[in-house]
């Protein structure tokens, strides 16, 4: 099947997920993303190379599995960039790529000699993507974040809570997923710019900005109606406000730590879920309508937790579907990749091979395209494995040149 | 800023302009339009003529609910023109097939089978324009016979990994959906960068096609550790107050401030310098005295080098020094407001957050220095609001809402003329 982006090349100075979560993409569709790697810390710029999990008791820079989840399919070269020679090779790939992406904190890629005035005198149709906590300009640019502080300053962390208990946020790094979503998208949609115009651009990303934008409605109420969302024990994301829902909440079921979500989007939900409960409190006139549910919801979903605490979670929530219902167990890592007919039908858990790890599951991508689909068979880069090929055949150097900079500290 | 409203057709601005999209979407899809349609795409909303299921949803303009007052729908629709067609109807169908004839992407969220059903699905409609590009997003991809069951962004999640990493400590407690509708973004997420993806593909001479965008997968692999502990070493994560699921519990990082509101505390000092930092900060603000592990400040800031998390179990006073560092942090949290710490520690070099609520957020000065918040005009309503504005700043082609939310059917005419058809029932 043909490569999308066969035809693209990305210089690519990105780490952990927020910023390598976004070349994976195109790497996943044939893009040639190469990882510039510094050689003297072994590439510990990524903070998660080398680092667990470990798929067996070997441990090592090449062998962290997060690292490699992240870097499937890219190429990865180690330069020295404190030396002249390190600089030169990479203004020479520079000059043959089509974008530069990088999440280091604002401003270091400008002192390292290579900020989007630099990059484009090299090439001029260059894209390039930066992608940081708060941005290339404003009072915060200095400030530094990871995933949690991002959702924090964004109002993710608070927009998921329940009532009168402290924010629970986002157990993950949801905007370091979400920053590199975007990321993506922006580098993508300025190739496309430049292809119709021939213009390359500096895309600025802050991931607090992508961020804020994720709870529009919650905004537009404060800024257009005056109300905040810091209210009455809210928010209780469980509930749903927007549209309203009752019932619409997760609850316990048999056995330890078990749960099911169940949403009632209509009166139709609401008289099938009655039919299958098949219990009296059901007929209560406190529940006849959506009004009445929403205002008598505590006792509600007392009454359906007592029911549903007493039965099995993924059986319930089939039954409960069968009968027209939107219902889900919560499900664990091991339900979703391992006893999942639908992630397993879609290929979502392909199994690459990494020079080092050998054969390891990687998370797969939730598209598929018709004509160019995506394939993920080759594990990350270990430290260097693709200098040959990039400094020998990308830049031309012979063997013994190449050799040289190994020697000279430069690769 | 206040965006200029923009002249017919298309958008002038972003790095998409000249792009043509048709959009038939609900909640689960319209953000994908609305992200087009910011980036210069000419974005077409079909709309029933009753209207789009969201016009109806909460929260409303002075809380009076009409099809033009929804916040909810303002917000995934700005930068869109809306036709209303009944699809039901030959006349319908036959704009839609126009429509989509002379566009390169349509984006929609349908039951799998609707469109077959109307005899407007990829098959029928890439005869008349080889270079489409349709993205369907499904509950579970369109095959899947799971996608004709009833969902919503909650069952999605719960059912897709990210609501079994998220919650509190005490887990009596039930885990939580984060809020703000994720399950349903995190598929337009994977739309645009399949679409944008086919896009490129078309720029290098090849032809439009089909995509599969599946809800499902799409929260399964947004998950981060969860998924590859798993897939990796067989561990499960165990969900913990405001900090990453993790195989095995850590510490808390989430404080009250003396103001109410919530921090997030970060990382803990763990290099001497960041000690004598915090030790300088404690005596600025009155509490160094009040602060009784003072004395393990002092020796930690008289380290060699980087405290050593890896060597808390095997060390007495690498866990006492590594403590007091976060007490001290903690105690400041508790005795400042929120913003007085956050501020004052990314200052001095910590990485810590503060909890905002959406509306703190953008009243932010970074987020206004740098022009976040969007004034957009209402001119039906003769006032402007302040919509969330930009997730990237493109130094050549900016990013703009080039058209408030469209009013029903808004553009209906125009766009029945610009495809040479007369406006039902004028004939």
């Amino acid at each position: 099947m043909a490569r999308a982006l066969a035809n693209y090349r990305i210089c690519d100075f990105t780490g952990q997920l927020a910023g390598a979560g976004a070349t994976r993409h195109l790497a996943a569709f044939g893009a040639e993303v190469i990882r510039i790697e510094d050689p003297v810390n072994e590439g510990r710029w990524d903070i998660l190379r080398g680092q667990p999990p470990y798929p067996d008791e070997r441990r090592g820079i090449n062998l962290g599995g997060a690292f490699n989840n992240h870097n499937t399919e890219k190429l990865g070269i180690t330069l020295n960039l404190r030396t002249e020679r390190g600089k030169e090779l990479l203004r020479d790939l520079v000059r043959i790529s089509d974008a530069v992406t990088e999440n280091f904190s604002a401003g270091v890629m400008e002192r390292l000699g290579f900020g989007y005035e630099q990059l484009r005198e090299l090439k001029p149709d260059i894209v390039y993507v930066s992608n940081s906590g708060f941005g290339g300009s404003g009072p915060y640019r200095d400030y530094k974040t990871w995933g949690p502080i991002v959702q924090a300053i964004s109002g993710l962390t608070w927009t998921s809570k329940l009532r009168d208990q402290p924010p629970a946020g986002w157990g993950y790094s949801y905007m370091d997923h979400t920053g590199a979503y975007y990321m993506a998208i922006g580098l993508l949609a300025a190739l496309h710019h430049r292809n119709v115009t021939g213009e390359g651009q500096w895309v600025d990303m802050a991931c607090t900005e992508a961020g804020a934008t994720l709870t529009g409605p919650a905004t537009l109420d404060y800024t257009v109606n005056g109300r905040p969302t810091r209210r009455d024990g809210l928010p209780d994301s469980n509930h749903s406000e927007w549209p309203p829902m009752a019932p619409h909440a997760i609850y316990p079921a048999a056995g330890e730590d078990n749960w099911i979500a169940i949403a009632c989007r209509n009166e139709d939900d609401w008289r099938a879920l009655a039919a299958v409960v098949a219990e009296p409190w059901t007929d209560d006139p406190r529940f006849a309508s959506l009004e009445a549910r929403r205002e008598h919801e505590d006792a509600l979903d007392a009454l359906l937790a007592a029911w549903t605490g007493a039965r099995e979670a993924f059986e319930t929530a089939a039954r409960l579907r069968d009968a027209g219902v939107p219902a889900a167990a919560v499900a664990r890592p091991e339900d979703r990749i391992d006893h999942d007919p639908s992630t397993a039908a879609w290929g979502l858990w392909p199994e690459i091979t990494q020079t080092e790890m050998g054969r390891v599951r990687v998370d797969g991508v939730p598209v598929h395209l018709s004509e160019t689909d995506w394939r993920l068979e080759r594990g990350a880069p270990c430290l260097g494995e693709h200098n040959e090929y990039v400094f020998g055949e990308l830049l031309g150097l012979d063997s013994s040149e190449v050799e040289q900079l190994h020697e000279d500290g430069v690769i | 800023m206040t965006q200029p409203s923009t002249p017919a057709p298309g958008p002038q601005s972003g790095p998409l302009t000249g792009l043509r999209v048709v959009e038939l979407c609900d909640e689960a899809g319209e953000l994908a339009g609305k992200l087009l349609g910011d980036m210069g795409a000419d974005v077409i909303k079909v709309e029933p003529p009753e209207g789009a299921r969201t016009r109806g949803y909460e929260p409303f303009l002075g809380d009076e609910p009409h099809p033009e007052r929804s916040l909810y729908f303002w917000h995934y629709n700005t930068s869109k023109r809306s036709v209303t067609l009944d699809l039901e109807t030959d006349e319908g169908r036959e704009a839609f097939r126009r429509l989509v004839a002379n566009a390169d992407v349509l984006v929609e969220d349908q039951p799998p089978g609707r469109l077959a059903a109307l005899g407007l699905d990829y098959a029928d409609l890439r005869a008349a324009n080889p270079q489409l590009i349709h993205a369907a997003i499904t509950s579970f991809g369109r095959d899947d016979p799971r996608s004709l069951e009833p969902f919503t962004d909650l069952t999605i999640l719960a059912g897709g990994g990210p609501v079994w990493s998220c919650g509190y400590d005490d887990h009596s407690l039930p885990p939580v959906r984060g809020g703000g509708g994720q399950g349903f973004q995190t598929g337009c997420h994977w739309a645009l960068i399949s679409i944008l993806t086919a896009l490129l593909h078309r720029d290098g001479g090849g032809e439009g096609q089909f995509i599969d965008v599946s809800m499902h997968a799409a929260s399964n692999v947004t998950t981060e550790a969860a998924s590859y502990q798993w897939l990796v070493a067989n561990n499960t994560v165990q969900r913990q107050t405001g900090r990453h699921a993790a195989p095995s519990p850590s510490i808390p990082t989430q404080r009250e401030a003396a103001d109410g509101r919530w921090i997030n505390t970060g990382l803990f000092p763990r290099y001497p310098d960041q000690f004598t930092t915090v030790i300088e900060w404690l005596r600025e603000v009155d509490l160094l005295d009040a602060f009784e592990e003072a004395p393990l400040l002092e020796v930690a800031a008289g380290r060699e080098g980087m405290l050593n998390i890896g060597r808390i179990g095997e060390d007495g006073e690498e866990a006492a020094l590594l403590a007091a560092g976060r007490e001290a942090m903690n105690l400041l949290a508790a005795r400042l407001p929120a913003y007085e710490f956050f501020e004052g520690a990314q200052q001095r070099g910590f990485q810590v957050g503060i909890i905002y609520a959406p509306e703190e957020v953008i009243a932010d000065p970074h987020f206004v220095a740098r022009g976040f918040p969007t004034e957009i005009e209402h001119p039906e309503l003769d006032r402007s609001f302040t919509y969330p504005g930009a997730p990237w700043r493109f130094g050549a082609s900016p990013w703009a809402i080039s058209r408030r939310p469209p009013l029903l059917g808004g553009h209906t005419e125009e766009l029945l003329a610009e495809l040479g058809l007369a406006p039902a029932g004028a004939d």
